[in-house]
């Protein structure tokens, strides 16, 4: 058997200060499941993830568990990031353990194949990091709480539009990756959605580091904006030759998540000013519960929460919420009452499409590059 | 907008030039098939980075200390995979595969100690200011890339012409045996030609690293390719060549991109290289190239 760890050993000094938690512990704790990546090369996400449950898992049964009292507990499972101890850890957990919830797996491709397990045996599953397109396509057992790409980049773009006055803009992306390519298709959408004229569209290969033929050809038409599809190192290379060619300082670089990395402006320095980029969630969030919550995670593990810590801290609320509106741990209503469920967490608004995605986008905070930080735009 | 895309394709030019000088170089006299030559490149980037970043050398120190370093590097390689082959008269294939699976080896290794992430020199290193003139902008380290490629290939032109050992180069890329019975020190003259080459080929990886500022393990597996179409282009061995080849391709891909499409920027490098083994395959300039040197 795997690495199996119970959040229940936190329960006593809880139950000690309050007295809902101690009637919580004396009844039948509601067990559910979570696969995430524990050990191995790709475990900080795992445990950013693990530490957002948990800290949500306490908060949970302070205030009395689920179900009129009963505890609530997570059993972990690792999936090292391995596809295949992924689909072993679902089994586990429906077969063994019997639980009537899953949470995770980590990523996209352990979805994939941990998925049409719980989906075949109806016990629904739910991703808190899990971004690639056709993730709840796997079936109707299958949620996520993590917005996808598509969602993220039109709210990036509305809010230069709106604080910024962008009309016309060009734009750039790499034509030789697949993550690149479909971020600059969610873009033309959204820019031809949101009316803003594409003076040129311009390509350039992932591997380029020279981009002044393309830069120079832009500032030639003067637009107010440069849209880029990058990834951090062409995306750097597009602000240093940006800088080189002496754009006006109001032009700035609006980015996709391929730009959403602080080692964005360790590599272009203060070329990078300027630069908007969307996020589900930011550490310095302007928002109370937000800031609450940096603060009880800083205080219990003694370390930065990032973004996939804060969707899994409000994904724990979400289920417990919809366990309570089941009224039973039993998969099939909880599957029911997930879809119902409205929630406002450390991430704003939260509630499901019909087809289990992410319904709200409105807690996406537009971040913008100021000396070598992130500070919230919008 | 045309005078800045011509400035920005001489820019572009002058760093495939830098590069392709010591290829063609290798290439030309030495007549083995070096695959590593994009190696020297990224290495004389990295030492010169560590020795700004770790130890605060000026970059001015920096770059003929890594150039040197390099050239000695691949003066090692050269003797330690080549002169076998050479002294076994062994056919260009076995250098070929040889140099492949060193120049793999070489970046694993060096992707192991640094990693693959981009890093850049200090922003003290160099002075980024810009110097406009009517509109066209060129910064200090892009006339220095310019500056160097034509000062290179002066340099290269009046030791290979006017020099005791540039003639002793040159007898070597004619015929290695006449050469030698000639009185020629065959092995210390491609030990010399492979430490110009590796030391041109770190000084191009420093220069084109601080004007992007982005240097890592594989950026000379990704110049590898516009090289060797440089050195097609130009005449193996021809010095003049590279330049004027280094020039007119990087005029022609910032044209392309600025009035065409950038979509077929990169093809029109291997357009060129295709017509010109079609039509020429000796190069532009080349008469019997190879014996140019």
């Amino acid at each position: 058997m795997l690495k199996k760890l119970t959040a229940l050993a936190a329960l006593p000094l809880a139950a000690s200060l309050w007295s809902a938690a101690a009637l919580a512990q004396s009844k039948e704790p509601v067990t559910i499941g979570a696969i995430e990546i524990l050990t191995g090369p790709n475990n900080k996400y795992g445990i950013a993830i693990k530490n957002g449950f948990d800290l949500a898992l306490e908060s949970v049964n302070k205030n009395g568990g689920v179900l009129g009292g009963r505890p609530l507990a997570i059993t972990y499972e690792d999936s090292a990031g391995n596809k295949d101890q992924a689909i072993n850890a679902a089994r586990q957990l429906i077969g063994r353990s019997k639980v009537p919830l899953i949470l995770g797996p980590t990523l996209s491709n352990e979805m994939f194949a941990a998925g049409p397990v719980a989906n075949e045996r109806k016990i629904p599953i739910v991703g808190t990091s899990t971004t690639a397109n056709g993730i709840t396509a796997i079936g109707p057992y299958v949620f996520r709480t993590s917005l996808p790409e598509a969602d993220v980049v039109p709210v990036t773009l509305k809010t230069a539009q709106q604080k910024l006055g962008i009309k016309k803009v060009a734009v750039m992306y790499g034509n030789d990756d697949a993550f690149t390519k479909s971020a600059y298709d969610v873009m033309k959408a959204a820019l031809e959605k949101l009316g803003i004229e594409t003076l040129t569209t311009e390509t350039f290969g992932g591997k380029d580091t020279d981009f002044s033929a393309q830069l120079t050809k832009i500032k030639g038409l003067n637009p107010d904006a440069i849209v880029v599809s990058a990834l951090v190192e062409a995306g750097s290379g597009i602000l240093l030759g940006k800088k080189a060619l002496g754009f006006p300082e109001k032009v700035r670089v609006i980015g996709g998540n391929g730009l959403n990395a602080p080692k964005v402006m360790e590599i272009a320095g203060d070329a990078a000013n300027g630069t908007l980029v969307g996020s589900p969630w930011f550490i310095g969030k302007a928002d109370p519960a937000s800031q609450k919550f940096v603060e009880a995670y800083k205080a219990k593990y003694n370390m930065d929460p990032d973004q996939f810590a804060a969707q899994a801290y409000d994904t724990l609320f979400i289920v417990a919420a919809a366990i309570n509106a089941a009224g039973a741990a039993e998969p099939e209503k909880i599957k029911d009452a997930l879809g119902k469920v409205k929630y406002t967490g450390v991430m704003g608004p939260f509630s499901f499409t019909e087809n289990r995605d992410p319904a709200e986008t409105s807690g996406v905070v537009v971040i913008e590059m100021r000396d070598g930080g992130f500070k919230q735009f919008n | 907008m045309l005078a800045q895309q011509l400035v920005n394709g001489i820019i572009s030019g002058a760093t495939y030039a830098l590069f392709a000088l010591g290829f063609t170089l290798m290439f030309g006299v030495l007549n083995v098939i070096n695959l590593t030559y994009g190696v020297y490149f990224s290495t004389g980037a990295l030492i010169a980075l560590y020795a700004t970043r770790n130890f605060a050398f000026p970059i001015l120190l920096a770059l003929p200390l890594a150039a040197v370093a390099t050239g000695l590097i691949a003066v090692v390689i050269d003797g330690l995979l080549l002169t076998p082959l050479r002294r076994k008269k062994a056919p260009e294939l076995a250098s070929l595969m040889v140099t492949l699976g060193a120049t793999l080896l070489l970046y694993s290794l060096m992707t192991a100690f640094i990693g693959t992430d981009i890093q850049r020199f200090p922003p003290a290193a160099i002075d980024s200011s810009a110097i406009e003139i009517g509109g066209v902008r060129v910064s200090r380290s892009q006339i220095l890339i310019v500056g160097t490629a034509f000062a290179m290939v002066a340099l290269l032109l009046a030791l290979m012409r006017g020099t005791r050992l540039g003639l002793a180069i040159r007898a070597l890329a004619e015929n290695p045996d006449a050469a030698r019975l000639m009185g020629v020190d065959v092995t210390l003259v491609t030990f010399f030609v492979s430490f110009v080459s590796g030391t041109l080929g770190a000084a191009a990886g420093i220069l084109i690293g601080l004007n992007y500022n982005a240097i890592q393990p594989y950026m000379g597996e990704v110049m590898m390719l516009k090289g060797f179409a440089v050195i097609i282009i130009g005449g193996l061995g021809d010095i003049r060549g590279a330049l004027i080849a280094g020039l007119i391709l990087g005029l022609l891909e910032g044209l392309t991109a600025g009035y065409v499409a950038s979509s077929l920027k990169d093809a029109v490098g291997f357009l060129l290289l295709v017509l010109t083994l079609w039509f020429r395959p000796v190069g532009l300039f080349g008469r019997a190239a190879v014996k140019r040197a």
